[in-house]
């Protein structure tokens, strides 16, 4: 496995430099600095949603939920167009951007913890309801955002969609090392989760059993989860590509991938794997969009298009199985 | 209960017409030469707009929960409705100037296709599995909308996407939304086919030996929903879970004999969206709610409701 | 030992246990019998803290469940529940080998993989130690489950409705394994087994419940009798002994 692993790793440092040097125009002194920003977004982008999702399939048991498909990244807006609203655009505007940032990460954990739970009650452990109730939900997140985006002044609407609309093109440095910052310390966290999630993967009663009760667990893994999309949908904005249609199967693709290339169940295995390949994922994916295809089409675009045509699979390969 | 309905439903028209940026008392319209002009030009266009639109996508959720034998899909979010935007976005990158006309029949054909294919992708799944039908078509449905993302990405016409993704009623006036009638009509149509539909629910064997031809049938029941489907694309945007919340509604007190539901079913989806266009225009009056925004926060809700119910039930 | 105090229980508003108390002796196999919904599964998940305790109380060698730490606990109780889905796509050995996990939360030493080897060897999972649980039988995958249980190496050992879904050949090896368990190496066996030969066969003592309390226990000889069988189960089968051990003709 470590054999692979070293060639994923390998692959990210070739597509990185790629990305750095193909097709320069201008000067290397600005887009040398330039381009490094967009790719440590790429990167901490890749690495924090893949591994939340590794994450959020053992606590949630399943194979193709993912955090954003059950709206976490739309939730992260939600967040935000409350804040705006309450605090007002120009009081949001005076707040130090650290303690909005930490303000959001709190906010997001425990909506999310909310969620999960009402989420879990309604799958009653079933994995179609689960997954169903889980796209479900993350319309109604997306439907209720929008609403309220429509019920707050024009001008804070405007804020919200500046903050949330960002794509990789313009990184903001401030946001960039916060974000940083708060992935470093949840993936530090999760790595010394991963024996524990390893026997989670076994199921309640038997992780129960073998001394590690899921409940608290499942509680740190979620926090986790919740800090790690939040820092990456504060970097980039949501996934989400407009539309009524679930939104990102990013995840979804990393977690299948992960487990072709690197066939483990154990978390020592699968955290980096995942987060190897959604790097490349988005930073090749990137590279081919922007330098070599030159297209307009944002890469999440694409993702989804893939991503939605794997879920099928996967469902559908799953019934025949 | 039908009188009831309609008489709720008359009131809703009314309050309707009289509910907007404008002030208008219902006295006005004997006296001001203006608030008539107003309300003949925009607030009755657009609340019969809204009732026709609603009549109709209730009535094609109906069908389409028929024909897929699940009472959890309907063509707005299930690809029929993206594919619907796709049929509008296509024609108008190929031929820029065409006329309403080409892309409603681009719209219905690509609705029609993509309905087709859904039918075809849903038919193997295990009928233990209610739930299974719901998320394949959503997903389907997703991958579809990604499609036109893309394409509108690439056409450079992001910004029309959103006037046909989000259905809004506010540019409603006489002359733009006349093609529901159309709409209207073939939804009405499927009251001449409700008996056979209904005997095909029972199964295609079943309604084979009964004398029904299952294959015309189906056909005529797709073609209808494709173009309702597309014609509020087109002419609104789109709306969902319409056809999703109301039949499982008006299912539980009128039963599944379509000719007895089908009513019910177009005076509940006319009032829901009614209300909901209603709600959107007062809440954060002067501002506008889109009227499928407002229907998406309810539908997701009821959607839930309805599926731990169901789950409960089976 | 297991000691049991005015153990009750409700899921819902339905009272499941209604005042247990019981008293489970160290060594040998005792088996929970008892009609269906008589509240046998929900008080052995109870003694493995699957479930929170409402109100009673439950020692287990001394520690008091609920308050001991979960890891302490799983050094000294053992359990296979009844549900064994697992999401995971595991095979055989890397199930059994998690057994491991209560004594070395994560890190494996050379003393744990030869527990793992002598687990998969005395259940008779060698053969099947690469494959996947989605490749083997439901009575193989069960087996799996028991030498997990086994490799956790704990004094007592839990087992609810170990039988299910297994046939007679299946059923019988595993039963004689526990069997072997109990004797060889002393360990405590509870298990909860719906078909009362089965329990007579084995085990050494039973625990009839009904309706959430203890009707009857003993040994089986003792305990199985028309009128017991008549008045716990609700149904005239005839008993007759056969090799010494009591047999319900069903």
């Amino acid at each position: 496995m470590s054999g692979r692993l070293a060639i994923l790793a390998a692959v990210l440092v070739l597509s990185a430099l790629a990305y750095m040097v193909l097709k320069a125009q201008g000067p290397w002194s600005f887009l040398l600095p330039y381009r490094a920003t967009k790719l440590a977004a790429l990167i901490l982008v890749g690495v924090a949603l893949s591994v939340a999702t590794v994450m959020f399939q053992t606590v949630t048991a399943n194979r193709i939920l993912t955090p954003s498909l059950m709206g976490f990244d739309a939730l992260y807006v939600l967040v935000l167009t409350l804040l705006v609203h309450s605090l007002g655009a120009s009081g949001y505007a005076q707040i130090g951007a650290a303690w909005l940032f930490a303000g959001n990460l709190a906010a997001m954990s425990v909506l999310g913890l909310v969620l999960f739970a009402g989420l879990m009650r309604l799958a009653g452990g079933d994995m179609v309801r689960l997954v169903l109730c889980g796209i479900v939900l993350g319309l109604l997140i997306r439907a209720l955002t929008e609403f309220l985006q429509r019920m707050i002044d024009p001008s804070e609407f405007q804020m919200v969609q500046s903050l949330s609309f960002a794509r990789f093109t313009q990184i903001d440095g401030t946001l960039l090392a916060l974000s940083f910052v708060a992935i470093a310390v949840a993936l530090v966290l999760a790595w010394r989760l991963r024996h524990r999630m390893d026997v989670l993967a076994l199921g309640d009663a038997a992780a129960t059993g073998l001394g590690e009760p899921p409940a608290r667990l499942q509680r740190q893994a979620l926090i986790l989860i919740c800090v790690l999309v939040a820092a990456a949908t504060a970097l980039v904005g949501p996934l989400a590509s407009g539309g009524f249609g679930p939104s990102s199967f990013f995840g979804l693709i990393v977690t299948a991938f992960a487990h072709i290339v690197t066939p483990s169940h154990r978390h020592a295995v699968l955290i980096p794997s995942a987060a190897l390949i959604g790097a490349v994922i988005l930073v090749g994916g990137q590279l081919v969009m922007e330098r070599l295809l030159g297209f307009q089409t944002p890469l999440t675009v694409v993702i989804e298009l893939i991503g939605g045509a794997v879920f099928l699979i996967l469902l559908i390969k799953r019934r025949a199985a | 209960m039908r009188l009831f309905g309609l008489g709720l439903l008359a009131l809703m028209a009314i309050c309707s017409l009289f509910l907007g940026v404008a002030d208008v008392a219902p006295g006005d319209v004997f006296r001001d030469a203006e608030a008539r002009a107003l309300i003949w030009e925009s607030r009755l266009p657009r609340t019969l707009a809204a009732m026709l639109a609603g009549a109709g996508l209730a009535i094609t959720g109906q069908i389409m929960q028929l024909l897929a034998r699940n009472r959890f899909v309907e063509p707005m979010t299930a690809g029929a409705g993206q594919s619907a935007a796709l049929g509008i976005l296509v024609i108008t990158l190929l031929v820029p100037g065409a006329p309403i006309w080409a892309k409603m029949v681009a719209s219905s054909g690509a609705a029609l296709v993509s309905s087709l294919g859904l039918m075809a992708l849903i038919r193997p799944l295990p009928p233990t599995q209610p739930l299974l039908v719901p998320l394949v078509a959503l997903v389907y449905g997703g991958v579809i909308g990604a499609v036109v993302t893309f394409v509108a990405y690439q056409g450079d016409m992001m910004q029309f996407l959103g006037v046909w993704l989000t259905g809004e009623l506010s540019g409603v006036l006489r002359g733009r939304y006349e093609l529901l009638w159309i709409a209207a009509i073939a939804s009405a149509a499927t009251f001449l086919i409700a008996d056979r539909l209904t005997l095909l629910s029972l199964g295609e064997d079943t309604a084979r030996t009964l004398g029904v031809n299952v294959g015309r049938i189906t056909a005529a029941a797709i073609v209808a929903v494709s173009v309702v489907t597309a014609l509020v694309v087109v002419t609104l945007g789109a709306i969902p879970f319409v056809g999703l919340v109301v039949p499982n509604l008006v299912v539980r007190m009128a039963g599944d004999n379509l000719r007895r539901a089908l009513p019910l079913t177009a005076l509940a989806g006319a009032l829901i969206v009614l209300v909901a266009d209603m709600l959107g225009r007062w809440i954060r009056a002067p501002y506008e709610v889109p009227v499928a925004t407002t229907i998406s926060v309810i539908g997701a809700l009821i959607f839930l409701v309805l599926i731990r119910r169901g789950a409960a039930r089976v | 030992m297991i000691e049991i105090e005015a153990l009750h229980h409700s899921i819902g508003k339905a009272p499941i246990l209604n005042g247990v108390d019981l008293v489970i002796p160290e060594g040998g196999m005792t088996a929970l019998i008892g009609p269906n919904g008589a509240g046998k599964s929900t008080l052995l998940s109870l003694v493995a803290r699957l479930r929170k305790i409402q109100s009673g109380h439950i020692r287990v060698a001394g520690h008091a469940v609920g308050q001991v730490s979960d890891q302490d606990l799983a050094r000294v109780l053992a359990v296979m529940p009844q549900e064994t889905r697992v999401s995971a796509r595991l095979r055989v050995a890397d199930l059994v080998s998690f057994g491991r996990y209560p004594w070395h939360r994560g890190r494996p030493g050379k003393a744990d993989h030869a527990i793992v080897d002598r687990a998969l060897e005395r259940f008779s999972l060698d053969p099947l130690r690469e494959r996947f649980l989605d490749e083997i039988s439901g009575g193989q995958k069960q087996r799996a489950f028991a030498a997990l249980a086994y490799a956790q190496d704990t004094p007592y050992l839990l087992l609810d409705e170990p039988l299910n879904n297994l046939d007679i050949a299946a059923a019988r090896d595993l039963m004689r394994l526990m069997r072997e368990l109990a004797d060889e190496e002393g360990r405590t066996i509870v298990i909860v087994l719906h078909d009362i030969n089965y329990a007579a066969a084995f085990a050494d003592r039973l625990v009839v419940m009904k309706d959430g309390r203890i009707a009857a226990q003993g040994t089986p000889g003792d305990v199985i009798t028309d009128t017991m069988i008549g008045e716990v189960f609700g149904t005239q089968a005839g008993v007759r002994m056969v090799d010494g051990r009591p047999v319900v003709i069903v």
